[in-house]
């Protein structure tokens, strides 16, 4: 097929679904982040709890709505675009989409009006079971995609028709746990936590830069600190395993991540930077430790590797963003955990809430998850090229039948739209974490008629002289 | 027992709850700038902002169970009506968003007004078209779509587009009959009213066009025996039509809704006597594109498990939120 066509196909898959995941990444850690604050406050009746819950809330409803409609579009991309993929892997993918369908999306998106709009509708443990469903919702969603695009990267359980469709054996179970899917789950999983721990964490920060005694951004900051000094580590350890894996299924993607162009027979370096360079097939201005490759990758320091010259030159995936994107997330990953060693020190010290240092650094740090997220994902699926079922369905095989100026339209149309509604939303939030949360918060209002019945604790006119008939910005506080 | 008869009822229907769930939320957002600024659109989105989203979720499960239990028709179908589809899915970009970002910016609440009308707008337009290019007709070979790109554009398109958008403000229109009150209610009614006449005349339109769309849908539906089978569609669907008007006339609160989506259940089973057995007319059979009998039964256990689930939370949130949007000051 048309190269044009094909190029602007996948530049228009990567596009839309690096901006969707950027919502669920958060609203996956923050729905459960949600669920403890709820318990919290039930526990312990504090209301700064109450508060935190509200004042997120906000900021939820705006991630979550954003992530909705982007996710509608993936959905239907697969066969706008991906009409050929869609037809040979629909008997076996397929069905893992529809119970994403109605164990995930039913369930998330049932409970989100109670969870939003009930608190003073339903009791408080129902309310808390509604919150309880989101978060469990968004984990159950992550829980099958993840096997949808593991069995993209480590095909398994099937048979191949004489059409060429990809056919379901006789265990789905095989089908969902390939092999690299549980390393894909946890590890993408607690990404999200991490994401929206720092991202909290930001937030805490920023609002004890302007008042250390502030009692909302010391418990933000300090659950956020937590999060980062106990998980940060794990997800280290749990990239590690994960790469062991790929290297184990998909020995070119290592390859590429490590810019290996050549095998080293015994003992391949760990290079830092540098500037690959595959016409010629090395890296160029290379900064490397000897041997500590194959001491990470294979637990001895001499063992050999094998390097893209094993690899037919139509078979290798594009070495320069798969190289980069993966040391842009790692990297991170590093200053995550240092951050939480930091926050640690801090603690030891008595210190956590007046290190202003300590403060910047983590503001700086807010939307380090979202960066590693997206370098991640680049590094997963560019690194799985030329395939989109790995050595079985090439990516130039999989397009549907396009012409270039349809799909540079959708595209143009994509990026306007994305960047122009996406933004705002995310200004919209900046705005809200920048206002920060208050005693008496009033969670997601909807001016004076709000889907409860009552107006609930706006008081009327009567009651508040001055408080116009304008409709209010929902946050509570006085226009 | 035909798994592929079965899951074709299972996305019909999705695809009907889908229609009549979303459909009054789009109904909503094509009616919204007849709406005074103020309380009446605060009361018309806040009808809707706690279920909207567990209804558009019937869109996923409609598209997923397509490239789940018919894939081959998932892989035509979408392509064939590719500038219809990106239509829709920015359009529902706009109208998700508008429900959060309105109270977000007061400032700027005409803009999201406009960008809920204009979204709500293009996503019914565009499924009404979606309808009418699949009825139409879609060319395949080996099993790609292999029509032209203006394939979508018909006059009859156009039809089935402007009788989806009646048909959601219908069923927009009622729905707020049954949850405003006073001038507010007044004002749904008469616009219910209007959609009422503009969804029958379409749905009128749209089915004589179909017997002369295809030689084969008149057959279907003109010659004996199936004529004794088929047309108990019609009538039932003039009768429904007639007792929707008289509902609205005699001020009825919830039976315009009910009778409505009656009008739907009707139409949709129109279209599926038309078209039966075929997915993608003219070629493509339900059996020709149904998934192999692993996939169907995977899928039917956990339809068969979660759907009771599904219907029951989700009639717990509507009961929630039941009542009506009103207007009062204190608790």
């Amino acid at each position: 097929m048309d190269m044009d066509a094909l190029f602007l196909a996948r530049v228009q898959f990567a596009f839309t679904v690096s901006f969707h995941f950027i919502f669920p990444a958060f609203s996956i850690g923050l729905a459960s982040y949600l669920a403890v604050l709820e318990a919290l406050w039930l526990k312990t009746g504090r209301s700064e709890f109450l508060d935190l819950f509200k004042f997120w809330l906000k900021i939820f409803a705006v991630a979550f709505a954003m992530g909705v409609v982007s996710g509608i579009v993936m959905s239907y991309q697969f066969g706008t675009n991906w009409a050929v993929f869609s037809d040979r892997t629909g008997p076996v993918l397929g069905p893992l989409m529809a119970y994403e369908v109605l164990t995930a999306f039913f369930l998330e998106a049932g409970f989100l009006g109670v969870m939003l709009f009930g608190l003073e509708k339903v009791g408080r443990k129902l309310h808390f079971a509604a919150t309880l469903m989101v978060a469990l919702g968004t984990f159950v969603s992550a829980f099958w995609i993840l096997s949808v695009n593991s069995w993209m990267q480590t095909p398994a359980g099937y048979e191949i028709a004489a059409n060429g469709q990809f056919l379901p054996g006789p265990s789905w179970l095989e089908v969902i746990f390939n092999p690299s899917f549980p390393y894909r789950l946890l590890h993408t999983v607690t990404a999200a936590y991490l994401t929206t721990a720092f991202a909290v964490g930001a937030v805490g920060a920023w609002h004890l830069l302007r008042n250390r005694e502030e009692p909302h951004a010391r418990i933000m900051f300090s659950m956020a600190m937590w999060m980062a000094a106990l998980v940060a580590p794990v997800q280290i350890f749990l990239g590690d395993a994960h790469g062991l894996n790929t290297l184990e299924h998909q020995p070119a993607k290592v390859m590429a991540m490590e810019g290996h162009y050549e095998s080293h027979p015994d003992g391949a370096p760990l290079i830092l930077f540098g500037v690959p360079d595959s016409e010629a097939g090395d890296v160029k201005y290379a900064v490397e430790i000897p041997k500590a490759s194959s001491l990470i990758l294979k637990h001895d320091p001499n063992a050999p590797l094998a390097g893209l010259d094993t690899v037919a030159p139509e078979d290798r995936p594009p070495v320069g963003p798969v190289f980069w994107a993966f040391r842009v997330m790692v990297g991170l990953g590093f200053a995550m955990l240092g951050i939480g060693l930091w926050s640690l020190l801090a603690r030891v010290r008595g210190r956590l809430y007046d290190w202003s240092w300590l403060h910047r650094a983590a503001i700086a740090m807010g939307p380090s998850g979202f960066v590693a997220v997206i370098a991640g994902w680049i590094t997963t699926e560019v690194g799985r090229q030329p395939w989109t079922v790995y050595g079985l369905l090439r990516t130039e095989d999989s397009a549907s039948p396009l012409a270039a100026p349809a799909v540079a339209s959708s595209l143009l149309a994509f990026v306007v739209v994305y960047f122009a509604v996406f933004g705002v939303g995310t200004w919209y939030i900046l705005r809200l974490m920048a206002k920060g949360a208050h005693p008496g918060e009033l969670g997601v209002k909807r001016g004076d008629t709000g889907p409860i019945r009552t107006a609930g604790i706006t008081p009327g006119p009567t009651q508040n002289p001055g408080y116009s008939e304008r409709l209010p910005d929902g946050d509570g506080e006085p226009d | 027992m035909d798994l592929t008869l079965i899951w074709a009822f299972v996305i019909a229907f999705a695809v009907f709850a889908y229609v009549v769930m979303d459909g009054f939320d789009l109904g909503i957002g094509v009616l919204f700038p007849g709406f005074k600024v103020g309380v009446e659109r605060d009361a018309a989105m806040n009808s809707i902002a706690p279920v909207w989203d567990g209804n558009e979720t019937w869109l996923v499960l409609g598209g997923g169970g397509l490239f789940a239990a018919f894939p081959l028709a998932y892989a035509v179908i979408l392509p064939a009506t590719y500038p219809l589809i990106v239509a829709m899915l920015l359009g529902l970009v706009f109208r998700g968003v508008a429900f959060e970002f309105r109270w977000r910016d007061p400032r700027h609440r005409a803009f999201w007004d406009l960008a809920f009308f204009g979204g709500s707008l293009a996503a019914a337009l565009s499924q009404g078209m979606i309808l009418g290019a699949l009825l139409q007709g879609i060319a395949v070979e080996n099993r790609a779509y292999a029509g032209s790109w203006w394939d979508w554009l018909t006059p009859y398109t156009l039809l089935t587009g402007l009788g989806t958008v009646a048909g959601y403000a219908l069923l927009g229109a009622t729905w707020l009959v049954w949850k405003l009150e006073g001038a507010a209610q007044a004002h749904a009614r008469r616009q219910a009213v209007r959609a009422a006449w503009a969804t029958i005349a379409l749905m009128g339109a749209v089915s004589l066009y179909n017997l002369v769309l295809r030689p084969e849908y008149a057959e279907r539906w003109l010659s004996a025996p199936e004529l004794y089978f088929a047309a108990p569609v019609p009538l039932a669907t003039g009768a429904v039509a007639l007792l929707l008007l008289r509902a609205l006339a005699k001020e009825r609160e919830a039976a315009p809704f009910w009778l409505s989506l009656g009008l739907f259940l009707l139409g949709m089973a129109g279209l599926g006597v038309t078209i039966f057995p075929h997915v993608v007319p003219p070629d493509v059979t339900i059996w020709d594109a149904a998934a192999p009998h692993r996939s169907q039964v995977f899928m039917l256990i956990g339809v068969a498990l979660t759907m009771p689930l599904i219907l029951a939370y989700t009639g717990w949130a509507y009961w929630v939120f039941r009542g009506k949007v009103g207007h009062e000051g204190y608790h």
